[in-house]
């Protein structure tokens, strides 16, 4: 932390109190307001590492975006969900402090399990040990509904 | 093995098939009266819903076949807490095909999972019926021999009536279809309705607010229930509802051989007055229901009838 805070600049460090983070991973460009989702959805609240989510960041692209720094290893995620729930976010992986990987995002046909429906008249809130599953409706849009209830994954 | 979860589940090509055998069905009810013999139909309605199960029932008695199952959750196994899963297990067992009705979405796709015979969605908590939809279908073809080159006025509640929803889509695969929506602007078609129709090129549809303003133009007017507790406030319903009421004085404005579809039940929203005119339509539909219904289970227990 000290060291990597005297190479930022002035501007960088008043702009918010987040660190750069020498290992773990950020999930960047985040449609605003879906950052909380993908913590609670991807399980990141259930981490004993530090978590960072930044709301309604400036973006020079998005007008402004969420962004979420985790400092653990990516390889215990399934990035499907990422993509699920915004197929525009970015994910760079980091490692002594630089960026070593932005892995492509996903964009699976079907997901079993990853997700649950929120929509609380669907099936899936009360029938017992039935498998959550989501479709990808509409690949352009990367749109993905429940397969029981038809309810737009993110969308609620 | 087919089941039926929603009106798109059947191409165009199969839709038309499925309706000339139901209009075989009914011109020659005879030649179809054993095409059952020794079936069974399971009628699983975890809500009630009197009318659907006895057109379900009607259609497989009138096949020769016989039916068994529960009409509502209160008097199966349901209310112990089966699964839904569990349940069309053991209907497996005792029926050849399936007609599911639930009040929780998707029910009916999950039985389909786990069936190990046909299951028809029987209406799932207000998100698909398609039952009810290729009835409208049905109707609508009968009278005016065809799908293609029609506008079609859909009055009331817009916004909630996802059957409403699954009609639209099921008429956009037609050919110069134009849409009339006709509702308060409390319940307006959905955003999503609206960009659907927008990303069919060609669509023609427009929006008012009064019934009187759109009646002239129409081939076909499809009424659905105001329901009260849609609105906001008491004044707000008081003010609405009699725009949404269909009465002779409204018909006046209709064409001749417009017709008028209601899904029923009704409540108030077409006076009793308008039963006797010609182009009320609403009553046959529920016999178009059982034909349809009839030529349904037929085609998902692959029986042909010579
Ligand atoms: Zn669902």
């Amino acid at each position: 932390m000290g060291n990597s805070d005297m190479n930022t600049t002035q501007h960088e460090k008043y702009k918010l109190n987040v660190g750069k983070i020498d290992e773990g991973f950020v999930i960047d460009h985040i449609r605003p307001g879906r950052g909380l989702t993908l913590y609670h959805d991807m399980g990141l609240n259930k981490l004993d590492c530090s978590v960072a989510i930044i709301q309604n960041a400036f973006s020079r692209k998005m007008g402004k975006k969420d962004i979420i720094k985790v400092e653990t290893s990516i390889d215990n995620f399934n990035l499907d969900i990422i993509s699920l729930l915004d197929h525009n976010a970015t994910v760079d992986v980091i490692k002594n402090g630089e960026i070593i990987d932005k892995p492509e995002l996903p964009l699976p046909k079907e997901v079993k399990n990853i997700i649950k429906c929120k929509n609380p008249r669907c099936i899936s809130s009360i029938e017992q040990g039935l498998d959550q599953i989501f479709v990808l409706t509409d690949a352009e849009t990367a749109t993905y509904r429940c397969k029981y209830c038809e309810t737009e994954y993110g969308n609620n | 093995m087919r089941h039926l979860m929603t009106p798109l589940d059947l191409s165009v090509e199969e839709l038309d098939k499925l309706m000339d055998t139901a209009e075989d069905i009914k011109e020659q009810p005879d030649k179809y009266a054993h095409a059952c013999d020794g079936r069974v139909l399971a009628t699983l309605f975890y809500e009630p819903s009197t009318r659907t199960r006895l057109s379900f029932e009607a259609a497989m008695l009138h096949l020769g076949g016989k039916t068994l199952g529960f009409a509502d959750a209160g008097s199966s196994s349901a209310a112990k807490g089966e699964s839904v899963a569990d349940t069309i297990r053991v209907a497996s067992c005792f029926a050849d095909i399936a007609a599911m009705r639930h009040f929780k979405e998707g029910a009916p796709m999950v039985a389909a999972q786990f069936a190990q015979i046909p299951v028809i969605n029987a209406g799932d908590g207000g998100h698909q019926h398609p039952t009810q939809t290729l009835t409208d279908l049905m109707t609508m073809r009968s009278v005016r021999g065809s799908l293609s080159d029609m506008k079609i006025g859909m009055c009331g509640d817009l916004k909630f009536g996802r059957t409403v929803h699954s009609l639209i889509r099921a008429l956009l695969r037609y050919n110069n279809v134009s849409f009339v929506f006709i509702s308060p602007d409390e319940l307006r078609l959905p955003d999503y309705m609206i960009e659907e129709l927008d990303s069919h090129e060609g669509v023609e549809y427009t929006e008012v607010t009064k019934l009187e303003d759109a009646l002239p133009e129409l081939d076909v007017l499809y009424m659905t229930r105001v329901q009260k507790e849609r609105f906001f406030n008491e004044e707000d319903y008081v003010r609405l509802k009699d725009f949404y009421i269909l009465d002779s004085r409204k018909m006046e404005h209709a064409r001749e051989d417009m017709i008028v579809l209601h899904p029923l039940p009704r409540v108030n929203e077409i006076a009793v007055e308008i039963d006797n005119d010609p182009r009320a339509k609403y009553f046959d539909q529920v016999k178009n229901g059982m034909y349809i219904r009839m030529a349904l289970i037929l085609m998902l227990l692959e029986i042909q009838v010579k």
